[in-house]
């Protein structure tokens, strides 16, 4: 159970055989043996065409996050050409020439920031090099602007599209050597840029992987176990063969080995894939199968049978010590106050927008792939293993995806479409109804947290004790299950102690936005809270007097991390800062308090961003709740590169963290109980909050937006609760413990 | 059974069961993808068209019952793509993801076709039945409130 922040991102890369991620580890991992970081080009990201349009290849998979601007305009910046006069191309899976190409772990912007704009910077000295060699002059006269190259002792002037064709006779310069601009004259970093594919969503052109189409395409549907990891026992085959527009029907015996840790891609799921001329016949002709399952030790699996064994163990001594420092339990006992509390929160699905779905044409021994995956170099490993050839013989387009929230990370989908492919002499184009999405997702894992905090007189946390029941075995915790050495407070606690058990799971989870952080946030912050009304002190200054304590050694610190900027260890600074300015926008201080109504207040580190954010929340005699207003503030750093796309990840993560207060996947006989949105609901428009979100800027490099914006919301709307009705919400979702949204 | 629709002005003859729901003719038929699929049961929204100017989940909609009706998808919703809805869409840039937006365009538009001039309160009503997973949904408000003020204007 050794899993420290990162673990998802290790995950990951284990899952793509140490590849993904490992390509973008610091220098001092290749010094130590690892790969090393592909030399990327200028040549590889940038064509520049003779009327001077450029086009930029955005590397990463996009599937909402907006990456397909981010990374092209930080290349934009340094080559000095208008935004207008860039076009982006989403590039083909090829690590060998693009560096790192997923979409994880908010880790685009601090592996981006400095290799792309260096990118851009590197095509802007080949440009300014071949106008200088064409003129006979001194590179040092030429400078640049909007797309020219300027020599202005001679008055000369050249378009880089005029340039382009000597530039790219020219060696590139080394990326560590080229000047990089001063921030001040940024004229695309800083300034909102809309989405690249934003008119084509507008007027609903094909973009996503559900809209793609090759000729002679069939389309395909899947029924699988209910049970996780059961396989086809029997099949009415012939029968479903004969229904209108059916062409195959194929059974997957799957690979999948029941045990008491399901891996992060453990192979396919046994099912029955129906292949028709549409996906509707196909779905249709899945109304008529019949499949007898063979029975699996799934079957006896279900949430009440969870909640008594996790009960068992919060009892029982811990399995495991993961941090501890002090003398944690006589600490507890000499306090002059203590406080228990125990909170539980639940699986929950990703139900992103578009479900699961690719695309696969196998033909002549070669695959081509349309995939939506946001690890596609992963996709492409397990894709060759099962299919029995070379990944050289796989061509992966990379298609926008319709929403990922972490669920895209995981490629069984593309798996089951080439597996599909290759026993057909068709392209094909599988799709998830929306029951397979919810049912077979990767779920993010559920947990029961023991708490024990101790005061003394003065009000003061004199001890932390940290007791998490997960899923898995000995060695493995289920993805997003696992708590690290730092978790909050480590380090800041006085004594500390994060003790782990784990009961087994037949299933399969995965990382969920924020991973970890989106619920042991809500444990954390929302125990702070208890422990501050105890001590009778206000919930902010309590937490600001907690980061004001001397720092205990941080044992995560980011060693074999991926930025260099040892910006992984908790910095106090800047988490007192978010705070503060929340706090100040909120109008914390002389918050107003009346019966029904309250604040919330509660802030978070992750993925290398800082976020507070306060909740004003309003609850009827009914125990309904309505978020009135939230605020947001947060700190990734120095430069905010597409700030309205920022702000939209502020809303998206503060109402994302709203959704997951409500929902919950619950098994019974081995079966999950929910299906589609009525049972696994989003938040609507009508139960959207005003939300404001602001910046702190640091003198930090810039870092990712994707996951720090949601954890704080979950305890801000709890809290918010405790102060409005004087009820504490201990279990989620929120109906368990009383409540509702309005 | 050949079935005669009318999908953005133009009269098209289908031969697919009259049970089959609007959706994946339009898709998987008429290769008209810009209507999505998202829960197949009316709960999303994602698969939005107008049917006489009205809001309808084509999802839950059998092509049987279409003859003679007008049926307009976001491919249609304008012959530029610039209907007030698309232009305060691309200038607020409201998608995330993008996915849910063309049912959320479709909804608002027939929201604004009645209601010219909506309140937060129309807005929820009317835009409720559309989920955005992203949480688009400020975004969304304020592009539905600029597209009226556009529409004052003209």
């Amino acid at each position: 159970m050794k899993m420290n922040r990162r673990s998802f991102l290790q995950l990951s890369a284990l899952a793509g055989g140490g590849l993904a991620l490992s390509v973008y580890r610091t220098p001092l991992a290749a010094a130590q043996g690892g790969p090393r970081p592909p030399d990327l080009t200028p040549q590889a990201f940038i064509k520049i065409a003779p009327d001077g349009i450029v086009t930029i290849m955005a590397r990463a998979s996009e599937s909402g996050q907006g990456m397909r601007n981010m990374l092209p305009m930080l290349i934009a910046e340094e080559l000095d050409v208008d935004w207008k006069d860039v076009r982006v191309e989403q590039a083909e899976l090829n690590e060998k020439i693009y560096g790192p190409q997923f979409s994880g772990g908010s880790a685009n912007t601090p592996m981006g920031w400095d290799p792309m704009r260096r990118v851009g910077a590197a095509g802007r000295q080949l440009l300014v090099t071949a106008a200088a060699q064409t003129w006979a002059v001194p590179e040092a006269e030429c400078t640049t602007r909007s797309g020219r190259v300027l020599h202005a002792k001679s008055g000369r002037s050249a378009g880089y599209g005029e340039l382009a064709g000597k530039a790219a006779t020219l060696p590139a310069p080394a990326l560590a050597s080229v000047k990089l601009k001063d921030p001040k004259d940024y004229h695309i970093i800083g300034h909102s840029q809309k989405g690249v594919d934003t008119p084509a969503i507008v007027t609903g052109k094909p973009l996503f992987g559900i809209d793609v189409t090759v000729p002679g395409m069939l389309y395909a549907t899947i029924l699988r176990a209910p049970v996780y990891a059961e396989k086809v026992k029997s099949a009415n085959v012939d029968e479903i063969k004969a229904l209108p527009g059916v062409r195959h029907v194929l059974v997957i015996d799957g690979s999948i080995t029941p045990a008491a840790f399901i891996a992060w891609e453990p192979g396919m799921e046994s099912g029955v894939a129906i292949v028709a001329d549409t996906w509707w016949q196909a779905q249709t002709a899945r109304k008529q199968l019949k499949v007898e399952w063979e029975p699996g030790p799934a079957a006896a699996q279900s949430s009440e049978l969870f909640a008594k064994r996790a009960a068992d163990l919060l009892q029982a001594p811990p399995a495991s010590t993961i941090r501890k420092y002090g003398d944690v339990d006589g600490t507890l006992k000499a306090s002059a106050k203590t406080v228990e509390a125990t909170y539980e929160f639940p699986f929950i699905a990703h139900i992103t927008m578009e479900p699961q779905g690719a695309t696969a044409h196998f033909k002549d021994g070669k695959l081509e792939m349309w995939s939506s995956s946001t690890l596609p170099v992963a996709g492409r490993g397990i894709i060759a293993k099962t299919l029995g050839i070379q990944e050289s013989d796989i061509t992966t387009h990379m298609v926008r995806g319709g929403g990922s929230f972490g669920r895209r990370l995981q490629n069984d989908y593309a798996v089951e479409a080439a597996w599909i492919a290759k026993r057909i002499d068709a392209p094909v184009k599988l799709l998830w109804s929306r029951e397979d999405d919810v049912q077979h997702d990767p779920f993010r894992p559920g947990s029961t947290i023991g708490l024990k905090g101790g005061l003394d007189e003065q009000g003061k946390l004199t001890a932390w004790r940290h007791h998490l029941i997960t899923y898995g075995d000995n060695k493995n915790t289920a993805a997003g299950g696992g708590m690290g050495p730092d978790s909050y407070p480590a380090g800041l606690a006085p004594v500390y102690g994060l003790y782990a058990s784990a009961q087994p799971l037949i299933q399969r989870c995965g990382a969920l936005r924020a991973p970890g952080d989106n619920a042991f946030c809500w444990v954390a912050q929302a125990f702070i809270d208890e422990l501050a009304h105890e001590a009778g002190r206000d919930p902010l200054d309590f937490q600001l007097d907690l980061l004001s304590n001397k720092q205990m050694p941080w044992i995560g610190a980011s060693v074999d991390d991926h930025e260099p900027t040892g910006q992984d260890a908790l910095i106090p600074e800047r988490y007192k800062g978010v705070l503060q300015l929340v706090a100040e926008k909120s109008g914390w201080a002389k918050r107003a308090k009346e019966p029904g109504r309250g604040m919330g207040i509660a802030a978070w580190f992750c993925h290398l961003g800082y976020f507070a954010e306060v909740a004003d929340v309003s609850v009827d005699a009914a125990g309904k709740v309505t978020v009135n207003h939230v605020w947001a503030a947060g700190d990734v750093g120095s430069q905010i590169i597409n700030p309205a796309a920022a702000e939209s990840m502020g809303f998206g993560g503060v109402i994302e963290g709203m959704s997951h207060l409500g929902q919950q996947i619950t098994i019974s006989e081995g079966r999950v109980e929910q299906s589609n949105f009525h049972n696994h609901p989003v938040m609507r428009m009508k139960q959207t909050p005003k939300i404001e979100v602001y910046w702190r800027k640091t003198d930090y490099a810039p870092t990712g937006l994707g996951e720090p914006t949601l954890p704080p919301i979950l305890p801000a709307v709890t809290n918010a609760i405790f102060a409005a009705t004087g009820k504490r919400v201990r279990t989620l979702p929120l109906q368990k413990s009383g409540f509702s949204w309005a | 059974m050949p079935l005669k629709l009318t999908v953005n002005s133009v009269e098209t003859t289908v031969d697919v069961a009259p049970d089959t729901p609007l959706l994946w003719v339009l898709r998987d038929v008429l290769n008209k993808v810009g209507t999505k699929y998202g829960c197949g049961m009316g709960l999303c929204g994602a698969c939005t068209v107008l049917l006489d100017g009205k809001a309808v989940r084509s999802c839950m909609t059998r092509v049987g019952t279409l003859e003679g009706r007008s049926i307009t998808t976001i491919e249609g919703l304008s012959p530029d793509g610039l209907h007030p809805v698309q232009v305060a869409w691309e200038a607020l840039d409201v998608p995330q993801c993008g996915y849910c937006q063309a049912g959320q365009i479709m909804s608002a538009a027939a929201l604004l076709s009645r209601t010219p001039n909506p309140t937060d309160a129309d807005i929820d009503a009317a835009m409720s039945g559309n989920i955005c997973r992203c949480g688009t949904y400020p975004r969304i408000r304020q592009a539905i409130h600029e597209a009226a003020g556009a529409g004052k204007a003209s």
